[in-house]
């Protein structure tokens, strides 16, 4: 078991250090350092530079440097904390990184307090009896929240809950104290889509369960339905569904990005979405990186929980 | 007293086409509704008066698809929902030019309400903050997401398809560095991928598929690998290896048609991802640049310049047209699924 994970461990850094390189080397080219030059000297001071003066600033900053050591020590200034500055926002990249996922970590925190229990509950109760009338109004509901495109979904609940019904702020800013009423309509756009695709893999992984020999044994030896449900079959269905949790975290990082555009939120993805709009480089970079790992983070904590709570591979040597 | 003995038929020349099986004819039928729609948004300058006639065809051959597809698949209900939703827009994007709409990208009169008429025009679903006709828009908007969404998908079916089949198939050296590669690039969130692919790039339909195809090849690459590698074991490709029979056939001819099944399924719900993607990067201005009818692109006009009850209907509108595109391909995988297993 300890194998197993320690060869997970090994893969995952070797997949974030090529990562980085990779990330680094997209960034690497001339039309990109005239962008640092723009930012960094205005439009103006930057057209006006002849091209002496333009390799003097390229061998100032250090630009002209062999690629591998440049590589090196961006890793090394990021491995160390220091992620560059922005130009756009004006200030250390490392701290705005920190605020903003800051923001956003209370918008995740929400997020799974509500979906966790929600939509393994659904899928549960759907996967118990498959057939059922429950089972197929579940069964349906989840395919059609799953269908809407999240930016539909914060249309229509802008429309209704916040336009229509004043519950809640249409645009939530999330400077300063973050209210109920701002994170309602961000998270419940999140909820209605991923709600779903967790009901439907929980309902399929308990509908397997069900319908395995054991638990049939189980019912035939006369065992009160409650005990065949929470003692034999969730222990096992419920493995898939725990496992596909971390790697919610992942899905976040991605969809976190037009909700937050949509509602203004000031969160880390709307950060990573006007920083590559406006060309601020070394936060995409630094955003880009925290992402890749956060994303091989929570597969790593995935295959992890998969490996602790299958007796198959727990027990194994 | 004998009667003569029907008369030998010829040997066909190419077996199996003389009565096609329908999914041959469906993909076909298919293939040229999606040639005649591509050729028409992505070049439409270079066909002249040709332009204006070229999506007539394709009509009756998507009402053919239709039929076809109704017949092969009525034994579920939810598979018969999909199809219906999905070739409904299929048959308005190729209709469009048609059908008695205005201008989408004329300005008539600004914020007028659904089913208001004015100068003898009727607006249906009113009109848009710069006086264009939504409802001829939506139905306009449904070529644009149809064809950069289909021909994204399937750039990065033949990518990934291919990459798999070579890591499953050949295996060993083959399938290390292809996987790890593959990880590598599923190691980005989706959307942070895509943002940093077209910020690279610069915004255009083209750009859309190279980045579509970045993001989905590797996820598809696992499946037809795990594919390739099962059927590498069965007795018909050991056949086709004493045959001696080349890398490239037996992957291609032998392995590819006899796993289609789950892929076809895969991408049915694919096409439904890569609508999402397209009209997210087209909302957040990543994507199709204005002015020609999007429903992502209308979304983010009015997200922006008409966010109030009265005119909920410009939004409202374009979401719920791309949800059901989007439904549609989703319980047309479910019912193809449901399908497989019942078999």
């Amino acid at each position: 078991m300890a194998d197993l994970i320690w060869r997970r461990l090994a893969q995952m850094v070797l997949i974030m250090a090529s990562a980085s390189l990779l990330l680094f080397a997209i960034f690497d080219t001339e039309q990109f350092r005239k962008q640092i030059a723009v930012a960094e000297l205005g439009g103006f001071g930057a057209a006006a530079l002849s091209e002496g003066d333009y390799q003097a600033w390229i061998a100032k900053k250090g630009l002209d440097a062999p690629f591998v050591e440049r590589y090196l020590s961006w890793a090394g200034n990021m491995l160390q904390g220091d992620m560059g500055f922005s130009m756009e926002k004006n200030t250390e990249v490392a701290g705005l990184i920190a605020s903003r996922l800051h923001a956003t970590g209370t918008l995740a925190f929400y997020f799974f307090l509500l979906m966790v229990p929600i939509s393994l509950t659904l899928g549960v109760i759907a996967g118990m009896r498959e057939g059922s009338w429950i089972d197929r109004a579940i069964s349906i509901a989840a395919v059609t929240t799953t269908s809407i495109p999240q930016i539909a979904t914060a249309v229509l609940l802008t429309v209704f809950l916040s336009l229509g019904l004043g519950w809640f702020s249409a645009k939530s800013s999330a400077i300063g104290p973050i209210t109920f009423a701002e994170l309602a309509l961000p998270v419940l756009t999140l909820l209605i889509y991923d709600v779903g695709y967790v009901t439907r893999m929980t309902r399929a992984a308990m509908v397997e369960v069900m319908s395995s020999h054991y638990i049939r044994t189980a019912v035939l030896k006369g065992l009160p339905r409650a005990t065949v449900i929470w003692r034999h079959a969730l222990r096992n269905a419920l493995i898939v569904p725990v496992t596909l949790i971390f790697l919610q975290l992942n899905w976040l990082l991605s969809h976190i990005v037009v909700v937050e555009v949509f509602f203004q939120y000031s969160g880390f993805g709307r950060m990573l979405y006007e920083a590559a709009i406006y060309g601020d480089i070394e936060v995409v970079q630094a955003a880009t990186m925290v992402a890749v790992i956060v994303a091989v983070l929570s597969q790593l904590l995935s295959d992890i929980a998969y490996i602790l709570l299958n007796p198959r591979l727990r027990v194994a040597r | 007293m004998n009667s003569p003995l029907p008369a030998a038929l010829p040997p066909a020349v190419l077996p199996g086409w003389r009565r096609p099986e329908p999914l041959t004819v469906v993909l076909l039928l298919l293939a040229f509704v999606w040639l005649s729609l591509s050729t028409y948004v992505m070049v439409p300058d270079r066909l002249g008066v040709a332009h204006r006639w070229l999506l007539l065809p394709a009509i009756p051959a998507v009402i053919a698809v239709h039929v076809l597809l109704l017949r092969m698949f009525s034994r579920s209900t939810v598979a018969v929902v999909g199809i219906t939703m999905v070739m409904l827009w299929i048959l308005v994007a190729a209709a469009a030019p048609y059908l008695p709409l205005l201008d989408p990208n004329r300005p008539v009169a600004p914020y007028q309400m659904p089913f208001t008429t004015k100068n003898g025009m009727t607006f249906w679903l009113g009109t848009d903050m710069r006086g264009r006709d939504i409802l001829s828009r939506t139905l306009w908007g449904s070529q644009r997401v149809l064809v950069w969404g289909i021909t994204a998908t399937f750039s990065a079916y033949v990518v990934g398809a291919f990459l798999g089949l070579v890591a499953g198939y050949l295996g060993g050296w083959w399938d290390e560095a292809l996987s790890f590669l593959g990880n590598m690039v599923l190691s980005f969130p989706v959307m942070i991928l895509l943002i940093l692919v077209l910020n690279y790039l610069g915004q255009s339909g083209f750009n859309i598929i190279i980045a579509v195809t970045c993001s989905s090849a590797p996820a598809i690459m696992r499946i037809v690998r795990g594919l390739a590698m099962d059927a590498r074991g069965r007795d018909y490709i050991q056949a086709a290896q004493t045959r001696g029979e080349s890398v490239v056939w037996i992957m291609l001819i032998e392995i590819l048609p006899n796993v289609r099944g789950p892929l076809i399924v895969d991408a049915c719900l694919r096409l439904g991802y890569t609508t999402v993607m397209i009209t997210t990067l087209t909302f957040l201005g990543l994507g199709l640049q204005p002015p020609d009818p999007d429903w992502g692109l209308m979304i983010k006009e009015a997200a922006s310049s008409a966010l109030l009850w009265k005119f909920a209907y410009m939004i409202i509108v374009p979401s719920i047209a791309v949800s059901t595109l989007i439904l549609g391909f989703n319980l047309l995988a479910d019912g193809l699924r449901e399908l497989s297993q019942k078999d």
